[in-house]
């Protein structure tokens, strides 16, 4: 419930000069906000809106228009089913059906220690792995009933954690760059941006630097009930 | 196995193909070596001879030509559609994943071709490792000098910028993604005026290409475009990839020579398909959700671009098989409800039109239909795509800005059209 960190902050403008303008970092920032809390707070949004230089109903409109943008608290493991054609034709609906059992609620809701999110969801690109599901957009198929049960299992004992970030964390891995196309930026962002990553760690021309793999977003823990 | 040469799939067996080492190992980056070698002229040239055409999946538009299109204003982008949601497709997602340097390596080579200032690779939000991956391969390729500032020692600066999307499907519409690159609802813009290649992104001249089409560019230039159009046959050039999936024994993700292998085969073939489950019979099957079905009489076809009925009709790149004990309404309905769930709202007869559908299709299905409803069907669809009729034509007539509205009725009169008394 809160706006960017000093740390996000920092990292938004260094996103921010990536683009030629800067309304183009909205999608990044937002997600930038759900890594921070888990979903897309209003105090994150409007952040992002001061951030961007717009007003925060061209952010909340834009939020709104994405899937991915969770406007309320969502599970620690969003669990995407796929229900489209290949899945539905071996067993995707089954599937579904099976972890609203396993879960004790119908897709659309939050289990009530707030570990999972459940959804049915249109085609998530594994079709030849049907039927399939995503958790926090990590793909898993084929499944049987016993391979989601046995999933879930080692979800709730953080087995997977590795592999498996909390929900609002897609990407882990940090591409550190500079704009090799002087002028593509504006100019004051492009500054800003240096140094934001000035103070980060030392920049060189063409620096990139992987962060860990394993780093999960720090300022977040499962907030039971939620 | 295949006697053609994989073009793109060659490191798939590879554990270690989304890795630097590995890529070069495996002659990865020479064809940027070699492209900055070339005048930017000659790689487009190599692209004409191969002859190579969007592997989006959709219109098979002539990649060489679309460059061409570019308008001489500067800055000029390229844009890579890496938003891959289509029902039944995942080869893009397998690229992007497994061979993301060859993904890298093709971009610059045609941001070379067309003189781009930047690369925007837009991959789909809910693909974390494709993500992943590219950003790691980045993190590698930036290091190694291959992108950024004086690429190679060659004077050339470029970046790429790894850009993922939130979910919505209509960003994959080319012009929907430069809306959604720019900030915004990814509203598709009218065309005309608004090519791309004339007002794209930032209302710049813009290329926009699919994942498999950049991955593709290594091979051609290393090769030549020569080597690549002697395979397939006419305009179907090349390999290509296809997600074969639905009631196969072994779906999967295949690379294929255009033009040379039968659907029957691809089905059947042990290298492919394996056969149709609990061998069944062939019921129909789907060669990309927005275009007609076929059925059991097309097996013998080639797949080729041009050779799928109705005439001038595309041939997808995912293909859902479909046996005798799948239910034509059930399969028809759960497309359209996709459609009805992703139409982007600005057109009234894609908006309202999907929904109408899937309602009466799903009443339909649910055993609450009348015989009316059959030909409310054809009234709908044809407000949508008017004069719409089985057997098709094509192109579909289209009241909407984009693609997305007439792709709603093809399995809708398909089913009706083979399947009328289910
Ligand atoms: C509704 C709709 C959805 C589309 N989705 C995708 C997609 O997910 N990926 C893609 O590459 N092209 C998609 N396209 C096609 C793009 O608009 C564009 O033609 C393509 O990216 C061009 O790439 P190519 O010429 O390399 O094939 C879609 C088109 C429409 C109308
Ligand atoms: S046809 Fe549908 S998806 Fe396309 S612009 Fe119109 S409403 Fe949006
Ligand atoms: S249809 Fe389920 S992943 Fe494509």
């Amino acid at each position: 419930m809160a706006r960017l960190t000093k740390e996000n902050v920092d990292r938004a403008r260094a996103t921010i000069a990536l683009y030629p303008q800067m309304r183009s970092a909205m999608i990044p920032l937002l997600h930038l906000v759900q890594e921070q809390d888990g979903y897309v707070t209003r105090d994150g949004m409007e952040h992002v809106a001061e951030l961007l230089e717009l007003t925060p109903a061209e952010v909340y409109g834009t939020a709104s228009f994405y899937e991915m943008f969770k406007m309320h608290p969502t599970g620690r493991y969003l669990v995407n089913v796929c229900t489209n054609i290949s899945c539905m034709l071996v067993g995707g609906y089954e599937l579904l059906a099976h972890l609203e059992e396993r879960l004790g609620v119908s897709a659309g809701a939050t289990t009530a220690d707030g570990m999972f999110t459940l959804e049915e969801v249109e085609c998530i690109a594994a079709c030849t792995d049907a039927p399939c599901l995503l958790v926090n957009y990590r793909t898993f198929g084929p499944l049987t009933n016993r391979d989601a049960d046995t999933l879930i299992d080692d979800l709730a004992a953080g087995r997977l954690a590795e592999t498996v970030p909390v929900h609002g964390v897609t990407n882990r891995v940090k591409t550190r760059r500079f704009s090799a196309t002087p002028g593509a930026a504006p100019a004051a962002a492009g500054t800003a941006a240096l140094d934001a990553e000035g103070a980060a760690s030392p920049p060189g021309p063409g620096a990139t630097e992987p962060q860990s793999k394993d780093e999960t977003s720090p300022t977040r823990k499962p907030e039971p009930g939620r | 196995m295949p006697s053609h040469p994989l073009v793109v799939t060659s490191r798939f067996d590879r554990s270690d193909s989304h890795t630097l080492m590995g890529y070069e190992a495996t002659g990865g980056y020479q064809g940027l070596r070699r492209a900055l070698e070339m005048a930017p002229d000659a790689i487009a040239q190599e692209v004409r001879t191969a002859g190579l055409t969007g592997r989006s999946g959709g219109a098979a538009f002539l990649t060489a030509q679309k460059w061409s299109l570019l308008v001489d204003s500067e800055p000029r982008y390229l844009v890579i559609n890496g938003d891959e949601s289509e029902p039944g497709f995942c080869k893009d997602r397998a690229l992007m994943e497994r061979d993301p340097h060859q993904l890298i390596e093709g971009s610059l080579i045609c941001a070379r071709a067309i003189g781009a200032s930047q690369i925007f690779l837009y991959v789909r939000g809910e693909m974390a490792l494709a993500q992943e991956r590219i950003a790691s391969a980045l993190v590698e390729a930036y290091d190694a000098g291959y992108v950024g500032a004086d690429v190679l020692g060659t004077g050339w600066s470029i970046d790429i910028v790894l850009h993922w999307g939130a979910g919505a499907y209509i960003v994959g519409e080319e012009t929907g993604l430069i809306e959604s690159l720019e900030g915004k609802r990814a509203f598709p813009r009218t065309k005309p005026p608004y090519y791309p290649t004339t007002y794209g992104l930032y209302m710049q001249p813009t290329v926009v290409n699919n994942v498999e089409t950049m991955s593709v560019l290594p091979w051609i230039v290393l090769n030549g475009g020569a080597a690549f159009a002697a395979l397939g046959e006419n305009r179907s050039l090349g390999t290509r990839m296809f997600s074969l999936s639905g009631h196969v024994n072994r779906p999967g993700n295949y690379e294929v020579e255009l033009a040379k292998l039968s659907f029957r085969e691809l089905f059947e073939s042990p290298d492919y398909g394996g056969g149709i489950r609990n061998g069944n019979a062939l019921k129909a099957f789907i060669i990309g959700a927005s275009f007609p079905w076929l059925g059991p009489e097309h097996l013998d076809l080639k797949m080729d671009i041009d050779a799928t009925p109705p005439a001038g009709a595309p041939l997808g790149s995912g293909i859902v098989v479909m046996d005798e004990t799948t239910c034509s309404v059930r399969a028809a309905w759960r497309l359209v409800k996709f459609y009805a769930h992703e139409s982007c709202g600005q057109c009234t007869p894609c908006r309202e039109g999907g929904s109408w559908l899937e309602k009466i299709m799903y009443r339909i299905e649910s055993g609450a239909g009348r015989m009316e409803d059959l030909d409310l069907l054809m009234d709908v669809c044809d407000t949508i795509s008017p004069a719409v009729q089985w057997p098709f034509k094509w192109p579909p007539s289209m009241t909407t800005i984009c693609a997305l509205g007439p792709s709603i009725p093809p399995s809708i009169v398909s089913a009706l059209g083979m399947f009328r008394d289910e």
